[in-house]
C-alpha cells in the first residue's frame, strides 16, 4: 500500500536525531551522514508525524477491486462427528447483523461426511444458503481436500466476508485458504463491524493485548478472520427453518492428501473453564495456599470453577488449562469474581465480555477496576473467608 | 534429513505500554528474545536430527539483530541460519510474511520437514505457518504434540485437534507448527558459542530472490490495513462497593444471593 521516502536534503544531523528518538522500534538510523530505516520498521509513520517532512509516506496506486462482485457473509461451520460447534451458531448471528447492513447474504459452508442433519440444522439460525461438501474422504480433516473444498466455494460463490471459528482446526485452514486467495485475514477479532461499502472492520487485541488495533482489508476480497469461541452471542434458534441447502461436489482428484489418518482418540473431557457459568479467578495477589483453598471451597460453594492468571499458570500452580487471557482460554461466564488480580489488559481480554464482573483487589487503581461492574477495594484472602462463612450459613439455614 | 525451524525474535516482555498522549510505543527496557514457542520446535527438530542424522538449519526474517536469535539457535545445536532482512519487508502482515519466508526458504534450498513455533509473542496469530505451507505448496499440520517416527518418505506424529487427538502419516516434505509446552528446550552450549564464525549466518535481501517484484513484500504487499489503534474500553457503569471488610463481604453476599447463585 505505500513505503516510506527519505528527503535526504533536508536532513540535517539535528532533524536527524531527532528522528533516530522518535522511533518507537529503533528502526531508524543516522551514521556517516546518512539517515536510514532498516527492516525493523514495522510502518507506524511516527517518523512521518513528527519528522516535518523528512520522512514521507508515498501511497501506492494500486489496483482497485469490484467489490461489488463480492458478496455475502459466510461462516465456515466448525464441527465434530456428532455435533456442530458452538462457536459457529455464535458466528451466524453475527454473520446475520453484519449481512443486514449491506443487504447480503447470509452462507453457511460445510465441509464433512453426512451432513443432511447437520446442515438442516444451520437453517434454524438465520443463514439463507447452506453450502454443503458432503463426502467419506472429508470424514478426518486434512488440509488438502478440505482447502481444496474451501478455495472451489470462494471461486463459485465470492462471499465478501468468511468468519471462521478460532478453533484448532478453524486456525490451520483459515490461513491456507487466506494465502490461496492472496487476501487479508484477522485472528482471534473481539468486535466486527460493517461499512456500507462492505469493507469488514476488525478489532483485535495487539501488542500482547495492550492496545486494539482496528482492521480492514480494503482492496482484497474475501475478507477473513478468526473469533474465539465465547466472544459473540449465541442466538435463539427458530423455530422454522428458512433458507435452502446446495450440494456441491468436487472432482476426485481434489480429495487426494499426503495425510493419511492412523487413529483418532477423544481427548478425556477436562474442567473447561470456557464452558464455565460461574468463575473465581485468583491472580498473584491471592495466590499463597490458603487462598487458593479458599478460592476453591467457594467456587464449589457456587457451583463454579476456579480460573487463574499467567503468572500462577506459568509458575505451574495451575495447569494452563485453567488459565484466562489471550495466551489462555476466552470465558464469557454469567458471573465472574476476580481475587487479587491486577488486571492486565491481556488478561481482560479473556474475559471482559462476562455478564457480570466482581473485582476484589487491595490496590484501588488496579487496572482490573476498569473492566469490573463491581469494585471491592479490600484484602482478597479476607473477603473469601468471610464469603464463604456467609454462604455456609445460608445454606445450612435451608437445610 | 534436512530440517529448517522458522524462529522469530521478539520483545522481552509483551508488557509493552503506550504513552496515552503521543501514542508512542515506550520502549525502555524492553530487551529482545527468541519467541518462546520456537524453542519447542527447535528442541524437536535437533531431537529428530539426533536420532535419524541430517542437519537443521533456522530462518527468521527482522532487523539486523536479529541475528542475536540465530546465534543462539546455532548454540542449541544449528548448522547455521538465514536472516531475511531488508527495509521494503517493513509493515508486513500474515500474507506478506508468509510470502517473504517462503522465498526465503526456496532460496536457501531444499528441506525434507520445516517446524514452526505454535505461535508468536508478539503478533499472537498462530497463522503465518499455514500460509508459509500454501506458498511453498506443502502439507502442513497444525498443533503437533510428538513426532513417533521418520523415514524416508514420511513423518509419524501426534496432532490435537479441539475434541480429538489425532495419530497420522504425512509424506516429506511437509510443513509443522507444534504445540507449546511439548518438551524441555535445551540451553545454549558455551562451547559452540565459542566457535561461532560469521559465515555461519547469512542475510537475504529481496535482491537475492527469485520474486523481486517489491509490491509483494512489507506493507505494500500486505492485504490487511491498521487503521487505527486505541486504548482498550473501559468499563463506565461501575458500582463501588464501600465500607469496612465485612461489609464489604455482607454486600458481595447479597450481591451473590441477588443473581441466585445460591
Amino acid at each position: 500500500m505505500g513505503q516510506l521516502k527519505i528527503n535526504h536534503n533536508m536532513v540535517t544531523p539535528e532533524i536527524a536525531k531527532n528522528l533516530v528518538d522518535v522511533c518507537p522500534f529503533n528502526a531508524i538510523s543516522y551514521s556517516g551522514n546518512k539517515l536510514d530505516i532498516s527492516s525493523a520498521c514495522k510502518m507506524c509513520k511516527m517518523c512521518v508525524k513528527k519528522g516535518g517532512g523528512v520522512i514521507e509516506y508515498v501511497e501506492d496506486t494500486a489496483i482497485e477491486i469490484d467489490k461489488n462482485a463480492w458478496r455475502g457473509v459466510c461462516v465456515f461451520v466448525e464441527h465434530s462427528d456428532e455435533k456442530i460447534h458452538r462457536v459457529t451458531y455464535e458466528l451466524c448471528g453475527k454473520a446475520k447483523e453484519l449481512a443486514s447492513v449491506t443487504g447480503h447474504s447470509v452462507y453457511a459452508l460445510i465441509i464433512g461426511n453426512n451432513l443432511d442433519a447437520k446442515a438442516e440444522k444451520l437453517l434454524h439460525y438465520g443463514v439463507d444458503k447452506v453450502f454443503a461438501y458432503d463426502n467419506p474422504a472429508y470424514k478426518n480433516f486434512k488440509m488438502e481436500p478440505y482447502a481444496a473444498a474451501f478455495y472451489d466455494f470462494i471461486q463459485k460463490i465470492k462471499p465478501s466476508s468468511v468468519l471462521v471459528g478460532a478453533t484448532n482446526l478453524g486456525r490451520q485452514l483459515a490461513p491456507r485458504v487466506a494465502a490461496r486467495c492472496k487476501a487479508g485475514l484477522t485472528a482471534d477479532c473481539t468486535v466486527l463491524e460493517m461499512k456500507s461499502n462492505t469493507d469488514l472492520v476488525q478489532i483485535r487485541p495487539a501488542f500482547g493485548g495492550n492496545i486494539m488495533a482496528q482492521i480492514i482489508s480494503p482492496n482484497t476480497r474475501p475478507q477473513f478472520c478468526t473469533v474465539r469461541y465465547k466472544v459473540f452471542s449465541e442466538p435463539k434458534p427458530t423455530a422454522d427453518a428458512k433458507g435452502e441447502i446446495i450440494k456441491m461436489n468436487m472432482p476426485t482428484e481434489s480429495l487426494l492428501s499426503c495425510i493419511d489418518i492412523i487413529s483418532t482418540v477423544k481427548k478425556p473431557r477436562e474442567v473447561d473453564i470456557s464452558e464455565a457459568d460461574i468463575i473465581v479467578a485468583i491472580g498473584r495477589g491471592a495466590m499463597s495456599e490458603s487462598a487458593r483453598k479458599s478460592a476453591s471451597e467457594l467456587a464449589e460453594l457456587l457451583g463454579g470453577v476456579v480460573a487463574c492468571t499467567r503468572p500462577l499458570a506459568e509458575s505451574n500452580i495451575f495447569d494452563a488449562k485453567h488459565q484466562i487471557g489471550l495466551s489462555g482460554r476466552t470465558v464469557k461466564p454469567k458471573f465472574i469474581i476476580c481475587f487479587g488480580i491486577s488486571g492486565a489488559v491481556q488478561f481482560a481480554a479473556g474475559m471482559k465480555s462476562s455478564d457480570c464482573i466482581v473485582a476484589v483487589n487491595t490496590d484501588a487503581t488496579a487496572p482490573i477496576f476498569d473492566v469490573a461492574h463491581y469494585a471491592v477495594v479490600a484484602d482478597a484472602t479476607k473477603i473469601m473467608g468471610m464469603l464463604i462463612e456467609k454462604i455456609k450459613e445460608a445454606k445450612a439455614d435451608v437445610q | 534429513m534436512n530440517i529448517l525451524v522458522c524462529i522469530k525474535q521478539v520483545p522481552g516482555s509483551t508488557n509493552v505500554e503506550v504513552d496515552p498522549i503521543t501514542g508512542v510505543l515506550k520502549r525502555d527496557g524492553i530487551q529482545s528474545k527468541m519467541n518462546p514457542y520456537d524453542l519447542y520446535g527447535l528442541e524437536l527438530g535437533l531431537s529428530l536430527i539426533e536420532k535419524y542424522g541430517g542437519k537443521l538449519e533456522v530462518i527468521t526474517m527482522g532487523p539486523p539483530q536479529a541475528k542475536e536469535i540465530v546465534n543462539e539457535a546455532i548454540c542449541m545445536g544449528a548448522s547455521g541460519g538465514t536472516v531475511l532482512t531488508d527495509r521494503r519487508f517493513a509493515g508486513a502482515d500474515v500474507l506478506a510474511t508468509a510470502y517473504t519466508i517462503s522465498q526465503g526458504i526456496r532460496k536457501m534450498g531444499e528441506f525434507d520437514l520445516i517446524i514452526c513455533g505454535k505461535q508468536t509473542t508478539d503478533g499472537d496469530t498462530a497463522q503465518v505457518g499455514s500460509e508459509v505451507a500454501e506458498y511453498l505448496n506443502l502439507p502442513n499440520v497444525s498443533n503437533v504434540l510428538s513426532v513417533e517416527d521418520v523415514d524416508e518418505s514420511k513423518i509419524t506424529l501426534s496432532a490435537s485437534m479441539d475434541e480429538k487427538l489425532v495419530e497420522m502419516s504425512v509424506k516429506l516434505p511437509c510443513l509443522i507448527s507444534v504445540d507449546g509446552d511439548i518438551n524441555s528446550p535445551r540451553l545454549p552450549s558455551y562451547k559452540i558459542k565459542q566457535t561461532l564464525t560469521d559465515d555461519m549466518i547469512k542475510f537475504v535481501s529481496l535482491d537475492d530472490f527469485d520474486d523481486q517484484n517489491p509490491q509483494n513484500y512489507g506493507l505494500s504487499g500486505s492485504a490487511t490495513q491498521v487503521e487505527r489503534i486505541f486504548p482498550p474500553d473501559k468499563n463506565k457503569e461501575k458500582i463501588t462497593i464501600g465500607g469496612d471488610t465485612a461489609q464489604q463481604a455482607e454486600s458481595l453476599f447479597e450481591l451473590i444471593s441477588k443473581l441466585k447463585l445460591i
